[in-house]
């Protein structure tokens, strides 16, 4: 909850509520991404960031091998399982 | 030494491991006492105990692993609260799947699920508002806990709802706020500290500016710090550097994720629809002031709170419970007269043994249940 887990968003499912597609390690959900679009950055150019999710929301911007390193630590915490599963079981209702 | 293998540059672990020491020594106070230096957030408490760093530190650096797990910290007359409510008849309550096991006087909300109340884990509470869009014959509350960092997904789940005209969704509101408990643990006369590692995805959300007043009146060093090993042993560094250079700052070790100022529409959205308690009971720190947050009064109709009649009784912790001196750094998890007895994560008698991010869950899991220090281990790079 608190750490939150890195994924690339892969799709926009809607421009005005601001839903797109993330894709996490292969599991796929929708969040918000309100928290990282700005007058810079559309939420059109957001397809192919990536992201820290925290609960549902993309909270930050993040660089690529930067997702991979904290992926890597969240897995060896044992916080990454438990974040997908979450991720998995509520996924794409 | 099984741990610092996985570390993603050792050699700068081992680098900055020697220079913490080395300005460890140089610091006079350390000739009297050990520094305490209080890691704020839960999720650097787990990365210390899964990762062994506090071994690995010299004996003159004390970690002391504070108040930043809000499922720890969540008393017993919430919870109360929460079987109240998912007992309703009707009711679909909707928590965090880390919430589950929490005790509360009579049950947890697990034990309340067995009993036949209709509790469901979501991972985010978009998931509890689609609920609500699906069964708009029954009421869904989500229970909304945790520190800045869920406070804007929870802001923007409300503003959703009321976006789309949903009736039948309401959010019980236990959202902690970390500046009013960090001003509140350095007005406690218990506890002597030295300096503070910032939590870095609070940080995220509301930037470096609020902890000012922690360098500014308290002159006390705080580095906002990322969760990762070589993050934490950084920004330790950091931290004796002030202390050695007589400077006390708030300083940006997670600059990476954490910008100056925040996120600004997440402040947004925070500031629309909430407002500051008088004050929230935490569970072994008893009352903070303003350390709270509840909808504000143009949200009422989505606030559980209100909907509701809830027993809203604060009720103490068992007398076996040792959690408030953990969290205030006074007492080690491991001299807690129950821990690893009758206190254990599958029968946690504390909130600090329910999440992995609780000082204590995160001790016994990796730091083995024997009644012994870390550094006594070997652990040591
Ligand atoms: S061992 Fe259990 S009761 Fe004791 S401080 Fe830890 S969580 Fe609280």
């Amino acid at each position: 909850m608190c750490l939150g887990i890195p994924g690339q968003i892969v799709q926009i499912d809607d421009h005005v509520r601001k839903l797109a597609t993330v894709d996490v390690s292969g599991v796929r959900r929708q969040v918000n991404i309100a928290c990282i679009v700005n007058e810079e950055h559309s939420v059109e150019s957001c397809v192919g960031d990536w992201v820290l999710v925290h609960v549902g929301f993309a909270m930050s911007r993040i660089n690529e091998k930067e997702a991979a390193e904290t992926l890597k630590i969240l897995i060896e915490m044992g916080e990454a399982q438990a974040e997908m599963d979450a991720m998995r079981m509520s996924a794409r209702r | 030494m099984k741990y610092a293998d996985e570390f993603r540059d050792r050699e700068k672990a081992q680098i900055l491991l020697r220079e913490i020491r080395q300005l460890a020594d140089s610091i006079e106070i350390t000739k009297k006492r050990p520094l305490n230096i209080m890691e704020v957030c839960g999720g650097h408490t787990h990365s210390i105990f899964r990762y062994g760093l506090e071994g690995m530190l010299p004996p003159s650096i004390e970690l002391i692993h504070g108040p930043g797990c809000p499922v720890c910290v969540l008393p017993m007359g919430r919870v109360d609260d929460c079987v109240a409510i998912a007992e309703r008849p009707g009711m679909i309550f909707t928590t965090f799947g880390d919430a589950m096991r929490v005790p509360g006087s009579k049950k947890s909300l697990l034990q309340a699920k067995a009993a036949g109340a209709d509790v469901r884990m979501v991972y985010s509470p978009l998931d509890a508002l689609a609920l609500a869009r699906k069964h708009p014959d029954q009421d869904v509350v989500f229970f909304a806990l945790g520190f800045e960092t869920t406070m804007p997904a929870t802001a923007f789940t409300i503003l959703q709802a009321e976006a789309e005209g949903i009736t039948n969704f309401s959010i019980f509101c236990n959202h902690i706020t970390i500046v009013p408990t960090v001003k509140a643990i350095l007005d406690s006369p218990d506890l002597q500290l030295d300096g503070f590692l910032g939590p870095g995805h609070v940080s995220m959300v509301i930037g470096n500016s609020p902890y000012a007043f922690i360098a500014d009146y308290y002159k006390r060093p705080m580095v906002v710090a990322g969760f990762e090993p070589l993050d934490v042993l950084q920004s330790i560094w950091m931290v004796l550097k002030q202390i050695v250079e007589k400077r006390a700052e708030v300083e940006n070790q997670y600059a990476r994720i954490v910008p100056e100022h925040g996120n600004p529409p997440a402040l947004e959205a925070i500031g629309k629809v909430y407002e500051l308690r008088d004050f929230f009971e935490w569970r072994g720190l008893g009352s903070i002031d303003h350390s709270g947050v509840r909808l504000k009064e143009a949200y009422a109709r989505f606030d559980a709170e209100k909907r509701y009649a809830l027993p809203n009784i604060s009720i103490a912790d068992p007398s076996s419970c040792q959690c408030g001196e953990v969290l205030k750094g006074v007492l080690k998890p491991w001299q807690c007269k129950v821990f690893g007895t009758a206190c254990t994560p599958e029968t946690p008698v504390g909130a600090l043994m329910v999440s992995s991010e609780g000082a204590c869950a995160a001790y016994y899991q990796y730091g083995g249940i024997t009644r012994q220090s870390p550094a006594d281990a070997d652990m040591v790079v």
